[in-house]
């Protein structure tokens, strides 16, 4: 399937608004939605549509909300960024490790660099802040600011 | 039996990259595997939102020294298709030839790493040699040996002479031999054969399951690469081969390493016939309007990927870097399991870690902590190669024509 023809698909199954859906070139589609109905949309991009490939999960500091955007690609290279969002006051999402394995990685940055929630995602060490980084401090967030180093001088 | 965990790691300033890996040994084998990175993490995303997006080519491209092309072109493309910038074809043809001269020096000191994890340092010499033949073409057309600050927005910022096409053409001849001489060694040098094979096992369901990319992914027969699967550049108007072998380990990432070499030697030939004569840049505006893009690169290390997006100023909103070490990771801990602890040297630079471009912040951490039980990667390697010694596998025996 071309591009347009991905962008029908799931305009006639999801009923996309056309703000929601754009191609913006060759390869490469823009899909908005609302958590709400992230998994029900994602689930058939990657079981139905075979984009089987991760590419990258982005973390975005959006004020009210943060944006999570998940690229995926299929064999052909088209690539469809899928971006949802959660609220910055609690932010919590699911994890994506049942449909790609290697997304822990990926979403231990979200928790680390942003402080998002991310239910089920696989136990282990965390990345890619140091172990004695100290609470609360989410150094993507827009409001972090790194402290003025100081000078150490001997005497 | 019981089971020893052994550390091996963390960051010393004196390794190459600092990385961690938790070894658990059941006996001699591997049962389990854990790896802890971020001890090179710099926070340069964050650093691109407080600079200019042309500062941010400068430290885009230092994200790794290797792969520092690799970086910047995708960096700048991404800003070109917010920007939607027409960038003039001599200039896509320049960024393809310093991209594929990148790819023959990295794949070129892999080599030579490859043979220091084994003990094979006449192969080290040998293939630093020769990359050296590379890293004066680079240095020569764009002034510096890495980090080559070729690329502005809207195209490159260095033209190529005459002279340097004949330099790069007869570097190419010679180049050529090397290639035939390093797959000789890969074919015939049965001791080298039998080492490297069936180290680091990756089956072609688990590479493609667990996201593996590049030349790891290519040994494990997937074939996919991005020049030819998400063509960008030029890329669509040369002809080449996609490098994969069947072999699913160290030995097959070599062969595709290996064969990936002749093919740049042969893109470069095609770059430069036909190379255009157009202008090597197009204005672009300081303020890049609102806008979002994702651009992925092959890289020499697999797919590179980077998503910016942009507020209608001069900095960035938003930069996201994705390396391609960071993909391969995840397949690291499937490749060791069920091994022998003296396979992990040469089963992890086989991946060709680049744990610069995968952790971005500098930080000193105190040695004294798991001093009493941690390895270092030195102590690593010469474990590793005494052995192997020990079972016949004696790389000092070896003369390399």
């Amino acid at each position: 399937m071309t591009e347009e023809q991905i962008l029908q698909n799931l305009t006639q199954k999801f009923n996309f608004s056309e703000e929601s859906i754009r191609v913006q070139r060759i390869r490469r589609i823009w899909i908005n939605v609302e958590y709400e109905r992230f998994f029900e949309i994602f689930d058939y991009i990657v079981k139905e549509l075979s984009f089987t490939h991760l590419c990258a999960m982005t973390g975005v500091d959006s004020g009210s909300v943060f944006e999570v955007i998940y690229h995926i690609s299929n064999e052909n290279g088209i690539v469809i960024s899928l971006k949802t969002n959660t609220p910055r006051e609690t932010p919590k999402i699911k994890t994506i490790t049942e449909y790609f394995a290697d997304a822990g990685i990926y979403e231990k940055e979200l928790i680390d660099l942003f402080g998002i929630e991310v239910e089920g995602t696989p136990v282990g060490p965390r990345y890619p802040l140091s172990d004695d980084w100290p609470e609360g401090e989410y150094p993507l967030r827009k409001d972090w600011k790194p402290k003025e180093s100081e000078a150490i001088t001997n005497g | 039996m019981d089971k020893v965990t052994i550390p091996i790691g963390p960051q010393h300033p004196a390794l190459e990259e600092p990385e961690k890996f938790m070894i658990t040994l059941e006996g001699e084998k591997i049962v389990g595997v854990g790896v802890r990175l971020g001890y090179n993490h710099r926070g340069i995303e964050k650093a691109c939102e407080e600079r200019t997006y042309i500062q941010d080519i400068y430290l885009i491209e230092r994200i790794c020294g290797i792969c520092s092309h690799s970086h910047s072109t995708s960096f700048i493309s991404a800003v070109e298709e917010i920007a939607k910038l027409d960038i003039p074809k001599r200039a896509l043809y320049i960024r393809a030839l310093v991209g594929e001269l990148e790819r023959l020096h990295s794949h070129l000191l892999w080599l030579g790493v490859l043979g220091h994890q084994i003990g094979l340092d006449t192969l080290l010499m040998y293939s630093w040699r020769d990359r050296e033949i590379v890293m004066d073409l680079l240095a020569a057309i764009t002034g510096n040996r890495v980090n080559y600050g070729i690329n502005t927005i809207g195209g490159v910022r260095k033209d190529i002479e005459k002279d340097h096409i004949e330099n790069v053409l007869k570097a190419m001849d010679i180049l050529e031999e090397r290639v035939k001489y390093y797959k000789e060694v890969l074919l015939e040098e049965v001791t080298l054969v039998n080492r490297l094979s069936g180290v680091g096992k990756l089956s072609t369901e688990d590479a493609l399951r667990l996201g593996a990319v590049g030349p790891t992914a290519r040994a494990s027969s997937v074939c996919r690469d991005i020049r030819s699967e998400d063509p960008y550049g030029i890329y669509q108007e040369l002809d080449f081969k996609i490098i994969t072998d069947n072999h699913n380990d160290v030995y097959g990432r070599g062969v595709v390493r290996i064969g990936e070499l002749d093919e740049s030697v042969k893109l470069i030939r095609q770059i430069l016939k036909n190379l255009p004569d157009t202008p090597i840049s197009v204005k672009a505006p300081r303020r890049i309007p609102e806008g979002e893009a994702l651009f992925r690169y092959e890289a020499p290390r697999g797919e590179d990927v980077h998503y910016v997006k942009s507020n209608g100023t001069d900095k960035p909103e938003r930069v996201k870097v994705r390396a391609p070490t960071l993909a391969n990771v995840v397949a690291i801990e499937s490749m060791l399991k069920n091994g022998y602890l003296a396979d992990v040297p040469v089963a992890i630079a086989a991946i060709d870690p680049c744990f610069s471009c995968t952790d971005r912040m500098v930080k000193v951490v105190d040695l004294d902590k798991d001093k009493s039980n941690m390895l270092n990667w030195e102590d690593l390697v010469k474990y590793s190669v005494n052995w192997y010694k020990d079972k016949g596998y004696d790389f000092t025996k070896i003369k390399l024509k």
